[in-house]
């Protein structure tokens, strides 16, 4: 065993580098189970880079990750989500021309294989959670943007994953939409690990048990929410960004 | 399967049969040929329609089962039923060995290597002219082309058996793309990186989409070496590779009825084209550059847009 | 004709087929550098430059020209008339494409053989020679250390034209202008910028659907060009695009896509290489071990032997 048994993924000494540009640079990062744990950061703080690396897209340039105390460095990213990795991307990434139902039924199918009605069971509890019970059929092309988003995250829970990463899930989310997402989360929190890549501070505030910062591709603080808030190292790192964080 | 499913497709394997009994021997003949291609396009349709992998190489495949059963029959006096496995067997092999090669590559530069090495195929043949017989071909010797008591020479039992094999293919095809291994394959086409981040492993299933695919392929082409007696490079040509995406795109990429509806159509045209003038290939260009125009989804494939959602 | 004075033919003959191919698919090249897709038809433009020289040609005989004079001007419009055909199938086809790689291949298929099948209707199925302009023979020397020491000689045999030599030259003096014209030309700067990021160029207020019809068209002159030079020694034929095209496919791709210096040596390797190979195999099996290797290169270094990694 490589972690403790309410550790679910540790980082250790995780680096990556762009033709001599160096994204993340020794990131000892732990998470643990059953908690909502925030990854926070100004823009180009390297997190997209560090949990792209966590669920196998990008190669670290060095370090090592383990999860669920196995050493997943070399592992191919599908390997990974077998192994109870789930993912949602950033920029909304389903497939645009195929039912929703059959969008979130690949997820569940790897799991469940040929077990039609499980796989059905399993499509209707994860779209009903999201709230998109009612659109099973529709073209998930032809969906809202914000009904994409949450396809996306009903794709992630029928695959009933150990860890969920959320890569900015709320991003493009209308207010109402957000306060739903919220409620989800905290509802999810009891079952499974949450890492969560957000840019809206109040949901952050709210939902996360443990927030990590990046700030130029280094972990600068680590703590609970009201630690993070009073903390001055992070007021300094937002405060050169803010602006260029209200834009987007 | 739905009953609605079955019920299409049994249809046109009961039409064809019909056809059999009703048709004038000139078209007898025609439809006869359509199908045994169609199970080509058929094959094509699996990796080219399903999972998105445009290869320009297909007769390779096709050819791979052609001269591996013709060879056989040629040169070792190997029977019918036992030479076309031995075909078959070739174009799964060169499947395998050219998808574990090619497959490291996507997109356009999958094109590229896939007409490449269906290029050095077809040099092959032309080079081993002894063994092969080269741009000439040879004919298939017809006591070779039996099984059991049926001559496969004769034109009735011609048609029965390339009814059996298109249906064959046909339902497979059909049974395939209603599995989940069938969906994935569709995953992969509409977003591979999404596909792998939900944990399947995309490089094993391109991989058997492209050995399903080239196998099917190539047991058209051992079928035609039996069924009409002859083998040639030809066959084994680019313009060949061409057709397979021609009458696919025609008849609907990614539809199970597309492939034999637009090889028919196609055989069709080009058949009287050829009464017309020696450039009768003119009508292939036109058909490819007015399909991506303006129906990129081919025949069946507006049917499915336009009237019917849930056909396969 | 001993051994030595017969490479030297077989790299002489290699130096002709490397300048034609260095054109042709610095064609092809710099359409898939600038606008991203692969235009299968440029064999067929190269035929087109070929057949329509054999046309102008006629024409300008007939109205009592010397050979020259017919020469330059077939020179001159073959790849104007085949630029403007290319130019137009952009803008009819290739730009309603969004110019979509997969479909623009399948597309430009189609072309191909509308080209080539149009052509044999109305060009014949005949091969059609094109006379040079000028076309003396030139004896070469060689040399040897013989019992008499060192002597040079005129070995029976080992000679080329000076129309073949001409050709050399020419596709070397395009080849420094077309660099020049990319590099140090307003126009140049403009379709590298258009290169580098399409989107932008439109923000900065570059025409890039204009930009692309002009470099489509200009590509396929370059092919038309490459066609007008090779007619004299080769005659123009409606199937001689496809080999041209698989040639000009290996060039590029060995070279590195998108380059126009690694096109260049890229040609020389396989022009040469070609004529020295078909000394000792048989020109199939030179053909299979090129089209083989041009696979592996891009299986395994899809950038190309001489490319360098763009990300």
């Amino acid at each position: 065993m490589r972690h403790a048994s309410d550790v679910i993924l540790t980082t250790e000494a995780l680096g990556k580098s762009f033709d001599g540009l160096r994204a993340n640079n020794d990131i000892n990062f732990t998470l643990k189970k059953n908690r909502v744990h925030a990854l926070i950061g100004p823009n180009g703080a390297g997190k997209t880079t560090f949990v792209s690396m966590l669920i196998g897209r990008l190669e670290p340039t060095d370090g090592a990750i383990w999860f669920d105390g196995k050493n997943v460095t070399e592992m191919p990213a599908h390997r990974r989500v077998a192994q109870g990795m789930g993912y949602t991307f950033q920029i909304t990434s389903v497939f645009a021309r195929l039912s929703c139902h059959e969008n979130v039924a690949l997820a569940a199918r790897r799991r469940l294989g040929r077990n039609r009605a499980a796989v059905d069971e399993a499509v209707a509890r994860a779209l009903g959670r999201v709230g998109l019970g009612e659109r099973a059929e529709e073209v998930a092309g032809d969906l809202s943007y914000g009904h994409q988003r949450l396809l996306e995250i009903a794709m992630g829970l029928a695959s009933m994953p150990r860890l969920l990463i959320l890569d900015e899930p709320t991003q493009g989310l209308a207010e109402s939409e957000i306060a739903a997402f919220k409620a989800l989360i905290r509802e999810l929190s009891s079952e499974t690990t949450i890492l969560l890549i957000e840019h809206n501070m109040s949901v952050v505030m709210e939902l996360a048990d443990e927030i990590t910062v990046l700030n130029f591709g280094e972990i600068l603080a680590h703590g609970t929410a009201a630690e993070i808030h009073a903390n001055p190292a992070v007021q300094a790192a937002y405060l050169g960004t803010e602006t260029a964080d209200a834009e987007d | 399967m739905t009953r609605k499913d079955l019920i299409t497709h049994l249809g046109l394997i009961a039409v064809l049969f019909a056809l059999h009994f009703l048709l004038p021997t000139y078209h007898h003949g025609i439809f006869a040929r359509v199908m045994v291609l169609a199970v080509y396009a058929i094959g094509y349709n699996i990796a080219f329609g399903y999972t998105g992998l445009l290869s320009l190489g297909h007769a390779m495949f096709f050819g791979a089962g052609m001269y591996g059963m013709g060879l056989a029959a040629y040169h070792f006096a190997i029977p019918a039923l036992p030479a076309w496995l031995i075909g078959v067997g070739c174009a799964a092999l060169l499947s395998l060995v050219v998808g574990l090669l090619a497959l490291r590559t996507q997109d356009v530069s999958f094109m590229i290597v896939t007409l490449m090495f269906a290029q050095a195929a077809y040099l092959i043949i032309l080079y081993f002219s002894e063994f092969t017989r080269g741009d000439d071909g040879f004919v298939v010797p017809s006591d070779m082309r039996a099984i059991g008591p049926w001559d496969l020479s004769d034109e009735s039992t011609r048609y029965i058996v390339a009814l059996i094999l298109f249906s064959g293919a046909l339902m497979i095809s059909l049974w395939l793309v209603r599995q989940p291994f069938g969906r994935v394959l569709v995953a992969l086409r509409e977003n591979e990186e999404r596909a792998r981040l939900l944990g399947y492993d995309t490089g094993r299933r391109k991989l058997a989409s492209l050995v399903i695919s080239g196998t099917i392929s190539g047991a058209a082409g051992a079928a035609y070496a039996g069924l009409f007696g002859y083998v040639g490079a030809s066959f084994a040509g680019v313009q060949y590779s061409i057709f397979a995406l021609l009458w696919v795109l025609l008849g609907g990429a990614g539809t199970v009825l597309g492939p034999f509806i637009g090889t028919l159509f196609m055989f069709y045209l080009i058949d009287l084209a050829t009464e017309v003038t020696e450039a009768y290939m003119l009508i292939a260009g036109v058909a490819l550059v007015l399909l991506t125009l303006f129906a990129p989804q081919g025949i069946v494939g507006e049917i499915r847009r336009r009237l019917w959602k849930d056909l396969p | 004709m001993d051994f030595g004075p017969y490479l030297m033919l077989a790299m002489l003959e290699g130096a002709v087929l490397a300048a034609v191919l260095a054109l042709m698919a610095s064609g092809l090249s710099l359409v898939f550098g600038v606008m991203r897709v692969v235009n299968v038809a440029h064999g067929e433009f190269y035929m087109l430059g070929a057949v329509m020289a054999w046309v102008v040609t006629q024409f300008m005989a007939g109205l009592g020209g010397g050979a020259a004079v017919n020469f330059i001007a077939a020179a001159v419009l073959a790849p104007l008339i085949v630029g403007t055909i290319a130019a137009a199938a952009d803008i009819t086809i290739l730009k309603r494409l969004d110019y979509d790689p997969e479909r623009v291949i399948v597309a430009t298929i189609g072309v191909l053989y509308i080209i080539q099948q149009a052509s044999l209707m109305g060009y014949g199925p005949d091969a059609k020679p094109v006379i040079a302009p000028f076309n003396s023979r030139i004896a070469l020397p060689w040399f040897e250390f013989g019992e008499e020491g060192f002597q040079i000689y005129f070995p029976w045999g080992l000679s080329t034209t000076s129309y073949k030599l001409f050709v050399i030259v020419a596709a070397v003096v395009l080849l420094f202008a077309l660099r020049l014209f990319m590099t140090r030309s307003r126009a140049g700067l403009i379709m590298r910028a258009t290169q580098l990021d399409g989107e932008m160029a439109t923000a900065f207020g570059i025409p890039v659907e204009r930009v692309y019809a002009i470099v489509f068209g200009a590509g396929a002159a370059l092919a038309a060009l490459a066609g007008v030079l090779i007619v004299p020694i080769q005659q123009a034929h409606y199937l001689m695009g496809g080999d041209a095209l698989l040639l000009s496919f290996i060039v590029v791709i060995i070279g590195g896509l998108g380059s126009l210096a690694g096109t260049v040596v890229a040609a020389v390797i396989i022009g040469m290489s070609d004529g020295i190979i078909s000394v000792f195999f048989t020109p199939t099996l030179a053909k299979i071990i090129a089209t083989l290797a041009v696979a592996l290169v891009l299986v395994f270094r899809p950038q190309g032997l001489f490319g360098v990694k763009s990300r």
